[in-house]
């Protein structure tokens, strides 16, 4: 009774907190038509390049989630999450090109092989009920091709075991992207072409008469898809069916003594999953504004498995911390890298920042380093060079201090990226459970809460 | 029949690039069951720097010197991205890997500036000879005995010395040769060693016949190699070199198909060629047989 | 355990704190940016974007690209508007030459105020930037990006080069006229639409005119390439067309060189680099490219961007080591002063009005004339040049074509 009421009461709690985050998505994004542009800070205009990031966190976090579901709750380790996603954006965007545009958009084969498009059926992409009906429609079709291609291969595929598995899924992806490109095809897929003209994010927007934004919907729209499928996502897995993946996960052989059956398990998490990537597909297609089968490779998968690995296996709610840090990380924060970075006076606020925040890292690095080392057979030698290492970047620092240069060395097109892969390459060595572990961000509030009430009886 | 026979010739060409690649693989996979994605990358970082040594120092120092720096390479990545990771679910390991050739990658293009960098020619290797009509280089004429030759050598390593003993041991079950007092660490560097000593070979020969790098330059031959090492039946050294020369010589095949649009799919076709033999052959054409422990 | 825990979140919190720093110095707009060069503060700036890709694939040619706009940049940095002179600032952003990337590069040049963009290289970047601008209402003029899609269907979109169909068609009659070519073969990169969209045009005109056309496509990262020329030789082609990107370009090169290929190669603008040059210099090669601007047709031109790429600091690496001009690096320079142009007939920052102002803009550069159609804001082009490599590191002029109706 009192299980029952709490979980009803954690129901509740998870409610109001997906209302506030897309009540917060709302008003965050229509400040600046509220209030008017010139009294926000800059960050908070609507081309910002926070809601962009918001947009494609969004719809990673669903894919990553997805993919968290067969690979950390299922244990199956599949690598085909790019083709679904493909998939599905190739559905959405060819049920979704409107009438008018089909003859420019597939203008190598003299218009499309499909004579209908969805948001027309409906009223047309720019009446509200053709838009959200055609462009749902088309979006839940596109999971629907997933899910049913996964279906065809689940049964030979999902036979093979982990790394086997991993490298067939793969090829899979990679077969699907072939045939997308294959220019016989070009009627329905466009060939090489990219598939666009289709409705986005932005066409949720809503405008008056004379076309001026009066709400603007573009970031809610993806997170309002992205939660309702993981709330789909997380219920699945609170269910008999995820506590049977789970088994499957912690053992198979004890799983199927159980009475699970693992085939069809198996199967039912692959074409869940793949439903979900490609309705994160879809969703990608609307982000980019176009669909091409060349972005869906390999890269995209390893991507994802990064970042699902890096919020940790079997955590819902890592995963989704982790995509907005992943793609705010490598997109936005550190792009200011890919550029000469010149400070304009010795002291310059920036430059000083810039000295103490190098400072920190190396001291901080040397430390970690060097304890790691302690723990094990603790050899003198390494540590030494760890701190030769660490004082020479020091004694570099040092130098630039006094020379009073102004300029930051090594600092030109490229570098983000590589300095974003150290970040990666220190979170997976040093976390090695990722950000959550496989806790759940209520798990943690629990925990501090309890540790409060100890302390207060204690 | 001229058609055929030269492609042929760089079937057999191009499976002896992707051998040298697949051993590496395979080599790491029996002993630590990790897909090391890094190997494909360490191969393109040999290649850029035989491009920047042989343009600094004479290609009879350069080369030696290729070869050691790529072992040292391969050897780092070990003990600093694999070794602290080997109580860790092998999910993390690989990620681990994932995240080396992404470093490895990002590397290359920043000191690259993203220019495609070319190869130099290397004496004789570089040099063109005419066989059954066809003009190619020596290198491409050389590799499929070299592979030979060094699978030849690995194998009598395997089987008759007292590191290929351990490797097997190891290979066999980790714990219990940790117990037999073997030292763990050193077998799976010397493992390390062999399969970047031999990325640095197959970088000379491969970039010689295709010389020019880009950052994703290793990627492919490495995915290639990677599945040919599966093909074979992940673990065995003969099964990786076959699966390795079928690829090859099956891809050339296809390349020359005289169906329009066939061509897109050659790398289609390798994947699905694939996913055939493991649905009929799950641990590949020589794999061992796995079994279920209850 | 939990000491090290703590450590290692210091150590990501200290590298995020820069990353917000920086990202605090290069996303607010009213103080002094850090980034870019001459960067002057307090006065009258006016900034130009500059959407290129300069990793990735495309990376060479976005480069390239970039040069000439930063040359024409330090050659006239100021604008006059009315009576206030304000300084032009070039502001980059790396697309990455990919779609799913292109969109946060957009974003960021919008977010840092540019009145205007230039690029990009590669025109599926173009096509998946162009409603971050649209959205933003900031006018962008691509450079050499060919594809019809990239202006048709963007209001915001406008372009000084010719497009696909024109090239295909130029490189088809010239391969018919000059080697009386029956048989064409022709290799694209699978799943590019800069190749297959020019293979179709090709195709179509070559067909046209009464040829056949065998095609071939490799898959991204491919390397080998000696089966494919070797069909091509076995099937008796004529010419081979190879519309494809420079790494691709200086394998088939050398491969085909190995090989003793003696069939005619056309290339398309992209081959057009020094790297490609490189590749086929020393062989037999016969390799014949069209472009929009031929070395040697503006003398002026030429000194001032080779003293600028020996002279200004990573300029020389930007240019592949030589100092060979790419027509892209040409395409760079006419951008800038079409955008010069454009804001001085607007008479000011505001992109609506310099949007305003392109669609009526003229222009006399060193790749030609310069005006925009008023369908979808093409340039109004009938010229391409060809030109073929000497063999020992030139391009020689070969023949300006012109096709009478697109």
């Amino acid at each position: 009774m009192i299980e029952k009421r709490k979980s009803k009461r954690g129901a509740f709690l998870a409610l109001v907190c997906i209302a506030a985050v897309l009540a917060l998505v709302v008003v965050l994004e229509n400040l600046s038509t509220f209030l008017g542009a010139g009294s926000v800070p800059a960050i908070l205009l609507p081309t910002s390049q926070l809601f962009i990031v918001l947009k494609k966190g969004a719809v990673y976090a669903l894919v990553a989630v997805s993919m968290n579901l067969l690979n950390g709750f299922t244990g199956l380790f599949s690598l085909g999450q790019a083709g679904f996603m493909l998939l599905g954006a190739y559905t959405y965007a060819i049920l979704t090109v409107p009438m008018s545009a089909k003859d420019t958009v597939y203008y190598l084969y003299g218009g499309s092989a499909v004579p209908f498009s969805l948001p027309d059926l409906f009223g047309g992409a720019d009446t509200a009920p053709g838009l959200v009906l055609g462009v749902l429609l088309a979006i839940v079709l596109g999971g629907l091709v997933a899910a049913f291609f996964a279906w065809l291969i689940g049964l030979p595929v999902l036979r093979l075991k982990s790394d086997y598995l991993a490298i067939a899924t793969l090829g899979f992806a990679e077969i699907i992207r072939a045939v997308f490109q294959w220019q016989a095809l070009g009627p329905v897929t466009n060939g090489a072409n990219m598939i666009t003209q289709i409705p986005t994010f932005s066409s949720f927007n809503i405008t008056d008469e004379s076309g001026a934004v009066v709400l603007r919907l573009s970031t809610f729209f993806p997170f309002l898809i992205a939660i309702v499928c993981i709330t789909v996502i997380v219920l699945l897995i609170d269910s008999s069916y995820g506590r049977a993946f789970k088994a499957i996960r912690e053992d198979e052989v004890a799983a199927e003594a159980m009475g699970i059956d693992l085939a069809k398990h198996k199967r039912l998490a692959f074409c869940i999953s793949s439903f979900f990537a490609g309705v994160g597909g879809a969703l990608f297609a609307m982000y980019a504004s176009n669909a091409q089968a060349k972005v869906y490779t390999s890269t995209m998968t390893y991507e994802l498995l990064l970042i699902v690995v890096i919020g940790g296996i079997g955590s819902v709610s890592g995963s989704c911390i982790a995509t907005f840090l992943y793609v705010a990380c490598s997109e936005w924060w550190l792009r200011f890298l890919d550029s000469e970075l010149i400070f304009s006076s010795t002291t310059d606020p920036k430059r000083i920042t810039f000295i103490l925040i190098f400072a920190a890292a190396v001291l901080c690095g040397a430390i970690l380093l060097t304890r790691r080392e302690r723990k094990g057979e603790g050899k003198m030698w390494k540590a030494a060079l760890v701190w030769l290492a660490a004082l020479l970047l020091l004694g570099w620092l040092a130098y630039f201090v006094i020379a009073g240069e102004l300029k930051v060395p090594l600092v030109r097109d490229g570098f983000r990226m590589v300095v974003f892969s150290i970040i990666i390459m220190i979170v997976v060595l040093f976390f090695r459970r990722g950000l959550m572990g496989d806790k759940e961000l209520p798990d943690l509030f629990r925990k501090l809460a309890r540790r409060k009430a100890g302390v207060r009886h204690g | 029949m001229q058609l055929l026979i030269s492609t042929l010739i760089f079937g057999i060409s191009a499976g002896g690039q992707y051998a040298l690649i697949a051993i590496g693989y395979t080599m790491v996979y029996g002993i630590l069951r990790l897909i090391n994605f890094a190997h494909g990358d360490v191969f393109m970082v040999a290649g850029l720097m035989g491009i920047y040594l042989s343009a600094a120092l004479p290609l009879y120092l350069a080369l030696p010197l290729v070869l050691v720096l790529t072992v040292a390479l391969g050897f780092c990545i070990e003990r600093a991205a694999y070794k602290p990771l080997r109580a860790s679910p092998r999910m993390s390991v690989m990620i681990s890997a994932i995240g080396v050739s992404y470093l490895l990658q990002n590397t290359a293009t920043y000191v690259t500036g993203g220019q495609p960098m070319t190869y130099p020619t290397l004496p004789f290797l570089g040099d063109t000879v005419t066989i059954a009509g066809t003009s190619i280089k020596w290198a491409v004429v050389l590799t499929p005995f070299l592979v030979a030759a060094l699978v030849l050598v690995l194998t009598q390593l395997i089987d008759h010395t007292k590191v290929g003993l351990a490797m097997r041991a190891v290979a066999k079950d980790f714990e219990t040769s940790q117990l037999m007092g073997i030292k763990i660490n050193n077998v799976i560097s010397m493992t390390f060693v062999i399969g970047s000593a031999l990325a640095a070979v197959g970088s000379m020969l491969y970039f010689t016949t295709y010389p020019a790098i880009v950052p994703t330059a290793g990627a492919m031959p490495g995915l290639k190699a990677f599945v040919a090492a599966v093909f074979g039946g992940i673990g065995s050294i003969p099964g990786a070199v076959i699966g390795a020369f079928l690829i090859g010589i099956c891809e050339n095949f296809v390349k020359i198909l005289p169906f329009e649009g066939a061509t897109t799919f050659v790398d289609a076709f390798t994947f699905a060629l694939l996913i055939v033999v493991l649905i009929f052959k799950p641990t590949g054409l020589f794999g061992e047989k796995a079994t279920d422990k209850v | 355990m939990k000491a090290k825990k703590v450590l290692a979140l210091a150590l990501s919190c200290s590298l995020a704190l820069a990353a917000l720093a920086g990202c605090s110095s290069s996303g607010s707009e009213g103080e002094a940016p850090a980034t870019g060069s001459g960067s002057a503060s307090g006065e009258n700036v006016i900034r130009i974007g500059m959407f290129e890709p300069s990793t990735g694939d495309s990376a060479s040619g976005g480069k390239k690209e970039m040069l000439g706009m930063q040359y024409a940049n330090s050659e006239t940095p100021t604008v006059t508007l009315g009576d206030v002179e304000y300084t032009i600032e070039l502001v980059p952003a790396d697309n990455g030459s990919t779609t799913d990337k292109a969109p946060t590069a957009a974003s960021q040049l919008v977010s840092q105020g540019v009145s205007l963009v230039l690029g990009s290289y590669g025109s599926g970047v173009s096509i998946a930037g162009g409603p971050v601008f649209g959205e933003a209402g900031i006018p962008a003029i691509g450079v050499t990006c060919t594809n019809p899609n990239v202006t048709a269907g963007n209001d915001y979109y406008f372009r000084i080069c010719f497009l696909d169909p024109f090239q295909g068609t130029v490189l088809a009659n010239f391969a018919v006229d000059k080697f009386d070519a029956e048989v064409a073969y022709c290799l694209g990169e699978a799943g590019n639409e800069y190749d297959q969209g020019l293979i179709a045009y090709f195709t179509q005109a070559f067909e046209a005119a009464g040829g056949t056309v065998i095609t071939d496509s490799f898959t991204t990262n491919n390397s080998d390439f000696n089966s494919y020329l070797n069909k091509a030789r076995s099937e008796g082609a004529d010419v081979i067309f190879t519309p494809v990107s420079i790494a691709y370009a200086t394998q088939i090169i050398t491969q085909a060189a190995s090989l003793g290929i003696d069939i005619p190669f056309l290339g398309s603008d992209t081959l057009d680099d020094n790297m490609v040059l490189e590749a086929a210099s020393g062989t037999d090669i016969q390799l014949y490219v069209s472009t929009f601007y031929q070395e040697g047709g503006d003398p002026e031109f030429d000194a001032g961007i080779k003293e600028y790429i020996n002279t200004a600091s990573g300029a020389l690496e930007a240019n592949g080591g030589n100092d060979t001009i790419a027509a892209v690096t040409a395409m760079g320079y006419d951008a800038y002063y079409v955008a010069l142009e454009a804001i001085k007939a607007a008479g000011s920052s505001d992109p609506a009005a310099i949007k305003a102002a392109l669609w009526d803009v003229e222009y006399d550069g060193v790749s030609g004339h310069i005006a925009f159609d008023d369908v979808n804001g093409d340039a109004v082009r009938d010229t391409a040049y060809i030109k073929h490599s000497t063999n020992d590191g030139a391009w020689e002029l070969e023949t300006v074509q012109t096709v009478a109706e697109q």
